[in-house]
């Protein structure tokens, strides 16, 4: 069994498994509930002037028969009083001391909002505060979340501000809609920020009914953009959390969100340099349970690797990932067919035919056949293949000098 | 008729005839759909004798366009409701699935094909424009597959095409010769109202001589006209009905050309004595009394003895045991391993608890006008004559062709019986052309469907010289 239990900028949990702050840690009988499932941590609901919702909230899309790769919500931040709430952060951790409860934050941009609040939360017992600088709906149109989040400048006045009276770790959540996340998060880490997380939801319109022509979900005829969430955000937020991982400037622990419904998922941010990671929407998808094999898959993986802690595997993948120029290009694969596996359907041949670069053709027994000369190795063929073992890509090359892009450039 | 009566009552017979493939849900079509893996050049439209486009059709059901779903089924096979319903797909389009070879589970393509069919038929939507009249005229004779099939095709390309039909009903062996567990008489023939919105006109009740001077005087004429909704199209007619006659050769002057698709005639005699004892019956004049649910009126004994081991008979001996037969028995001259019947349909007469005798030859029809026994010699070296009691014999080993016919038109016939024809489905005669049953000797629905696909465009190009090709009409390979 290896150790799962994770310091997270000075905020010990049992397992770096945390509930993102969403409806499933709306209230104290949640979070505890979660607890007992085996969640290490959970960042509450994030508080602030109390608001009103709209019905409906939430739609999805929908993958053949996958429901929900993707969730927009239109949900916005705690509808209940901040006393309701921190009577219950205090109960939560009186009862789970071990556990971990991080107080998630939104209130206008003013100095003295921000200073109210803080004071008023900190002396619950919660474990730190996570600064909501990301949600892209609703509160934005008010100059709240992504509003900040979106503006360097800004994220860094309000960390200073949140920094100024905090006495527990401060996590900024960094918001996804920017061209370039390394900015915000650099100036996060110039306010004090003793953390970063990301990623929060993605600008979306989820799509529209061709019936009636109105988008989902549908407001009395009506629809906003929401914020984008599930498996299909994973491969944006993993990019995101790699570039703060490889960038000097970012020296905090990173809590990784974003599409995360399993341990490989979990793994995957944690190789990236994330340090620690956040779920949400696969538990509004299947409930608290999914926990369990979240911590025995992680548990079986790191035995499996001889790895004792997972702080052992945080980063391990990080300088695996450069920029384009420095890849070499002389690394040679192509596809090879293993015809005992081909099941004949055919897939790679059209996929390679009309998407890349037609070297497929058929031996007289309708096995399809790979012209290496042709191949440049895409890996398109592969991907599209249902039988596995049927395509491998092989290595080629000599294994001789490597070769960039940016040696052939600075040469010339 | 044996005096034995079912002891089941009507409900239970019902139930025992409930479809045997039911209709999907959306939740199970859609699921279903979406396990397609969508192949390119796929191995089950190669399957498909009409080379269905399946992949295409399975991913418009995902898509939720099943307008369009139907359209690909029907444009490749007239009769795709029928076939959904009584195709062999294990050995033909599901069979051939690579979802076999890869978790030994093919998609359900005949009940995602009945679900998208059953969306047009049910909808009557229309899924053909049909052009102007482009002058010219066919006749068929026959209204089963291959017939519908051919007038299908000739009325998209505006053809006037009259079939004649000498039952009451149209449809052939898809209305009268199909379990009933698979299929019904009414989805069969709201497959043929759909061919008849599309203007062909179905005359029934009317048989074809083959020589002048046969004709009874007509009496009462039946006719189905375009576009109506025909009584005698949809609701089986229990009154005796008269039967009109036109010769053949009045046919061919009628019609620019003609469409022979008269199937194969009665059962094979087996040759023995005894078979005009009361209480022997031939395998489709049986099934075609269970067709039309009169459950108790079907004639039915205590102990079914049925001669035969193809599909026909198991049709039979399933039927037989769910209507209530104590005993169901079928007798084959030779061993399993040699039984025509597909393994499949093997193993639903076995879960039917039907018995079976191998190696056994019939000798003899045991009786004194009515049938007592049946008395066997065993093929097994042993030549044990051996006698099994019963009340009722159905003789389903195969059906004759009709040679009588075709030597009085003077269309060319092969050894076998089967009509001669070219690629293009041309027999001997100049503008007559035949398909189905009557020139392979025997095979699937799907099989006739297809050549009366190719005996419509082998008329275009005689009637006009134009080549035409329909969708499936050839090989369906696209990998080169």
């Amino acid at each position: 069994m290896a150790d799962l239990t994770t310091n997270f900028a000075g905020i010990t949990s049992p397992n770096p498994f945390w509930l993102a702050s969403a409806p499933p840690t709306n209230m104290g009988s949640m979070v505890e509930r979660a607890f007992d499932a085996g969640w290490g941590g959970a960042v509450w609901k994030t508080l602030g002037e109390p608001i009103v919702n709209v019905s409906s909230r939430l739609a999805a899309i929908d993958h053949g028969s996958n429901r929900m790769i993707g969730l927009n919500n239109i949900e916005l931040i705690t509808d209940r009083s901040l006393e309701v709430n921190l009577k219950e952060i205090a109960e939560c951790k009186k009862k789970y001391p071990g556990h971990t409860v991080i107080i998630s934050l939104m209130v206008e941009s003013k100095r003295e909002a921000w200073h109210e609040i803080v004071k008023k939360s900190q002396d619950t017992g919660a474990d730190g505060f996570e600064l909501n600088f990301g949600c892209p709906h609703g509160m934005s149109e008010r100059g709240m979340g992504a509003a900040m989040g979106q503006v360097p400048e800004y994220t860094c006045m309000v960390t200073e501000w949140v920094k100024e009276v905090s006495d527990l770790p401060v996590i900024v959540k960094l918001t996804p809609n920017v061209t370039d996340i390394v900015p915000p998060a650099r100036a996060a880490v110039r306010g004090g920020a003793d953390a970063l997380s990301l990623i929060n939801t993605i600008n979306s319109i989820i799509g529209v009914d061709i019936d009636t022509m109105i988008p989902f979900p549908n407001v009395n005829g009506m629809a906003a953009h929401g914020g984008y969430c599930g498996p299909a955000v994973k491969p944006i937020a993993l990019n995101m959390v790699s570039e703060l991982g490889r960038d000097g400037e970012v020296d905090v622990p990173i809590s990784g969100i974003g599409g995360i419904s399993n341990w490989k998922d979990a793994v995957e941010f944690l190789l990236l340099g994330a340090n620690n990671v956040q779920v949400c929407t696969a538990v509004m998808h299947y409930g608290y349970r999914i926990i369990e094999d979240m911590l025995d898959g992680l548990n079986n993986y790191l035995d499996d690797k001889g790895f004792e802690s997972v702080h052992d595997i945080i980063g391990k993948s990080v300088g695996r990932v450069t920029d384009w120029g420095n890849l070499d290009l002389n690394y040679d694969v192509v596809a090879r067919v293993n015809n005992e596996n081909c099941v004949k359907c055919n897939l790679c041949y059209i996929a390679c035919e009309d998407g890349a670069h037609q070297c497929f053709s058929f031996d007289e027994q309708g096995y399809p056949v790979v012209d290496e000369p042709e191949c440049v190795g895409c890996n398109l063929c592969a991907l599209v293949c249902p039988a596995p073992g049927a395509i491998s890509m092989v290595r080629i090359d000599e294994g001789g000098e490597k070769r960039t892009w940016k040696d052939m450039t600075s040469k010339s | 008729m044996p005096d034995y009566k079912t002891k089941l009552s009507t409900a239970e017979i019902e139930a025992n005839f409930a479809e045997i493939d039911p209709k999907m849900t959306e939740a199970e079509a859609l699921f279903e759909a979406n396990r397609c893996l969508y192949c390119y050049d796929a191995p089950c439209t190669h399957a498909c004798p009409t080379h269905i486009d399946v992949p295409s059709f399975i991913k418009k059901i995902a898509s939720e366009n099943l307008r369009g779903s139907a359209r690909v089924i029907f444009d490749a096979n007239p009769i795709g409701a029928s076939c959904a319903r009584v195709c062999p797909v294990e050995v033909l389009c599901e069979g051939a699935c690579v979802e076999n070879t890869l978790v030994e589970k093919p998609i359900q393509i005949a009940r995602l094909q009945r679900y998208a069919t059953d969306h047009a038929v049910e909808g009557d939507i229309d899924l053909f424009q049909i052009p102007e009249s482009n002058g010219k005229t066919v006749g068929i004779i026959g209204s089963g597959p291959a017939g519908l099939s051919c007038a299908t095709y000739l009325a998209r390309l505006g053809y006037k095409v009259t079939v004649y039909e000498k039952r009451e009903l149209a449809g052939g062996l898809d209305t009268y010769g199909m379990a009933e567990y698979k299929m019904s008489q009414k989805d069969s023939l709201d497959e043929v109202e759909m061919i008849g919105r599309m203007g062909v006109e179905f005359r029934l009740n009317t048989s074809v001589s083959p020589t002048k001077g046969h004709e009874e005087p007509r009496r009462e004429k039946k006719l189905s006209n375009a576009g109506e909704r025909n009584a005698s199209l949809s609701v089986p007619s229990t009154q005796h009905t008269v039967v009109d006659q036109i010769a053949f050769s009045d046919l061919c002057d009628a019609h620019d050309a003609v469409f022979v698709a008269v199937g194969l005639g009665k059962t094979n005699d087996l040759g023995i004595p005894g078979e005009d004892n009361e209480g022997v019956f031939e395998s489709l004049e049986f099934i075609g009394e269970v067709k039309k649910r009169a459950w108790h009126d079907v004639p039915l004994g205590r102990t079914i003895v049925v001669i035969g081991a193809g599909n026909t008979a198991v049709d039979v001996v399933t039927q037989s045991k769910r209507l209530g037969a104590e005993k169901v028995i079928m007798v084959y001259r030779r061993t399993r391993a040699e039984m025509s019947a597909f393994d499949y349909e093997y193993e639903l007469a076995k879960s039917d608890a039907v018995e079976f005798i191998w190696q056994a030859s019939p000798l003899e029809i045991v009786g004194n006008g009515r049938v007592e026994a049946l008395r066997c010699k065993k093929n097994d070296g042993s030549l044990e004559v051996f006698e099994i009691r019963c009340d009722m014999i159905v003789k389903a080993i195969g059906q004759e062709k009709m040679t009588d016919f075709f030597g009085a038109v003077e269309i060319e016939t092969d050894q076998k019986g089967r009509v001669v024809v070219d690629a293009s489905m041309r027999t001997s005669l100049e503008n007559v052309f035949a398909g189905g049953d009557c020139v392979n000797g025997g095979a699937e629905a799907v099989d006739a469907s297809q050549a009366g696909k190719r005996a419509a465009a082998g008329i275009h190009k005689s009637l006009f010289g134009e080549n035409v090709e329909f969708t499936g009409q050839g090989s369906s390979t696209k990998c080169p």
